[in-house]
């Protein structure tokens, strides 16, 4: 049956490649008919083998880790026998994981606003820095800061952390031969990373250097999407360019704000590249310890699957209640109110 | 109103240009933004300028001073990190990964929200928030199954192996950005397509992939970037296996405690580095481009 479909289907196109474009279309009726072999195999394939790719690597895993979670799983054993929610019990006692938590969280409220304030503000220098009388234009030369901003974001995350690791350096780096230079001699040898008062400053920072490009380019395109003309108006009203800033361009461009929350919350929350290149073992005192670190080394080093699965769930349900709350503070606060262009 | 404006371009163009006499209010300001953000390129770039001028240093050079210039401008850390280090094979590693996952991504992903964006069937929507979810689920938490699964496949520590699961996970990001692109192309080009007796399989290949050339090379740049840029996918399923430049870069970076040799590690830095960077320099303008289009949907 369907090698005739196939037939009558190469028969058309084969016709359709003779007769030109003009030809009155007697060909339009093969359309409506319910299959031909070449919507069936266009389907199978053009749905059926992305699917298959995504549910055997994608959803499949996540589904099973749900079911290891539950179970005492370690590693190469056979059996695994069901527990119930004895590995989070496990995992809401230990107190090292519920620090490695602590130190997450503090990711989490600390990383995506510095980023977003600091990437805000060098985007509105580089959009409305300009002239405030004429046409409404950015600074001179403007695109050049935003292309050298970018670069971090083109750098793999370890070779940044690797990078950080060396310019911490106590004794070579060049953190410490800037401050020493500049006469602040009391860094000499200081070890940024190895002190537990500053290697979680320090982490941050190298974060937020390598995404501040990012979010700068990203709210740039969206403050050039604001018409110029609502610019003009506020002028004409006599609005500053502070006042400007806080009443036209960041309520205009809030969707990409809580995009961008949304993203770093996340990646604080994960944050796993970064700690393990610029210190492996946790930090002093584990005081860079995430999560993901922990989840890692109880399934690859100590080979406890299940309760490294529990670790994960827990890191997911910690996701999607971070990115729940970012939509419900942005709902209450008023957005998607008067913010549609 | 229905026309949209998709060029980065701003509308004050429209505005008929006048001389500005600049104030001493605007030279102040101007002058205070400059000096932000030179300040904040400085920090950006002079990291940056101490890896590479670093990775021309012997060690001890690095410890004397991390300003002084390297006496000998010589590539042998570049040689040490290229060879003996393995820093070359992983890179090509990484290289035949990314662009195998890339191609293969690009074409299923462009496939999957094609059929979604512009066929309904029972089922589509309920596909399409299956691929949302997997934008939203940490990757942590699949790590330990897909250890499994692609043991029993026999792709553990696999560069096949590797490309699969790269293709997997970032299949969601590629069918969710084109996903809107193809809703938004007219659908009066598949009627004339198919008036003019194309099949399905034509009308996507020369007739709906061309005209989504500027979507495909958006997206083909953040896939590469995010493939390119991989750390806990190798570390995790190819530990064991052929190494590719994150990881191997890792390795080396974690025995440096025995073996000191800085040098080579600013070279394996910057050989990891340049390359990329050079590329985004000659792209940056499609790339600016990308990034407003990717978010203004």
């Amino acid at each position: 049956m369907s090698s005739v479909k196939t037939q009558q289907s190469r028969n058309d196109d084969g016709l359709a490649a003779v007769v030109p474009a003009t030809a009155p279309p007697q060909v339009i009726k093969r359309r409506r008919k319910p299959l031909t072999w070449d919507k069936v195999s266009f389907f199978a394939v053009f749905l059926g083998l992305p699917l298959a790719i995504y549910l055997l690597f994608v959803i499949w895993p996540f589904i099973q880790a749900f079911g290891y979670s539950l179970t005492d799983w370690s590693g190469f054993s056979p059996t695994q026998n069901f527990i119930g929610l004895e590995n989070y019990s496990k995992i809401f006692t230990d107190d090292i994981f519920m620090k490695a938590m602590g130190n997450n969280i503090l990711l989490v409220i600390f990383l995506p606003i510095i980023t977003i304030i600091l990437s805000l503000i060098l985007a509105s220098l580089v959009t409305v820095g300009g002239s405030s009388k004429g046409q409404i234009k950015g600074l001179r030369n403007s695109s050049f800061y935003r292309v050298v901003s970018f670069f971090p974001y083109t750098i793999p995350a370890i070779a940044i952390g690797i990078m950080w690791g060396q310019i911490y350096d106590p004794s070579g780096g060049l953190l410490n031969g800037i401050l020493t230079g500049l006469g602040m001699d009391q860094f000499k040898d200081f070890a940024w990373l190895g002190d537990k008062n500053t290697a979680m400053i320090a982490t941050m920072f190298v974060i937020v250097w390598g995404f501040v490009g990012f979010y700068m380019v990203l709210f740039v395109a969206g403050i050039k999407g604001i018409p110029a003309e609502l610019f003009e108006a506020a002028r004409i009203d006599g609005a500053g360019r502070f006042r400007t800033a806080v009443s036209i361009t960041i309520p205009l461009i809030r969707d990409n704000i809580q995009t961008a929350y949304i993203y770093m919350g996340i990646l604080a929350l994960d944050a796993f590249v970064y700690m393990a290149a610029l210190n492996s073992g946790g930090g002093p005192d584990n005081s860079t310890l995430v999560m993901a670190q922990q989840l890692f080394f109880t399934a690859f080093s100590k080979g406890q699957f299940g309760l490294a699965s529990a670790m994960g769930v827990v890191l997911a349900v910690a996701t999607l209640i971070f990115s729940g709350l970012v939509f419900v503070v942005n709902r209450l606060t008023g957005g998607d109110k008067d913010v549609s262009l | 109103m229905t026309t949209k404006v998709s060029t980065p371009e701003r509308k004050s163009l429209h505005f008929q240009p006048r001389t500005p006499a600049t104030s001493t209010s605007d030279k102040v300001v101007g002058a205070v933004s400059h000096t932000a953000l030179t300040i904040w390129t400085l920090i950006v770039i002079l990291p940056l300028l101490w890896t590479f001028m670093s990775s021309f240093k012997t060690s001890s050079e690095i410890f004397a001073s991390p300003f002084a210039l390297p006496a000998e401008w010589k590539l042998d850390n570049y040689v040490k990190a290229w060879s003996e280090a393995g820093i070359g094979s992983a890179f090509l590693n990484s290289v035949l990964v990314v662009a195998v996952a890339l191609v293969i991504v690009m074409v299923l992903g462009a496939m999957c929200a094609y059929v979604l964006a512009r066929y309904t069937f029972p089922g589509s929507r309920a596909i399409y928030y299956l691929m949302l979810a997997g934008l939203t689920f940490p990757i942590f938490l699949a790590m330990v199954p897909l250890f499994f699964v692609l043991k029993n496949m026999g792709l553990l520590n696999t560069l096949p192996g590797l490309i699969l699961v790269y293709v997997g996970f970032a299949l969601p990001f590629t069918v969710f950005f084109l996903f809107s692109f193809f809703k938004s192309l007219p659908h009066e080009i598949t009627e004339a397509a198919a008036l003019d007796g194309a099949g399905e399989w034509r009308t996507f290949f020369q007739v709906m992939l061309p005209m989504a050339k500027p979507g495909l090379a958006s997206v083909a740049i953040f896939n590469f970037l995010g493939l390119w840029n991989q750390f806990l996918i190798p570390v995790s399923i190819n530990a064991a296996g052929p190494r590719v430049l994150s990881q191997e870069l890792a390795a080396f970076a974690g025995q440096m405690g025995y073996a000191v040799d800085y040098g080579a590690l600013f070279a394996a830095v910057s050989v990891t580095v340049i390359p990329v960077l050079i590329v985004y320099v000659i792209f940056q303008r499609q790339l600016q481009g990308s990034v407003s289009q990717g978010t203004s949907k």
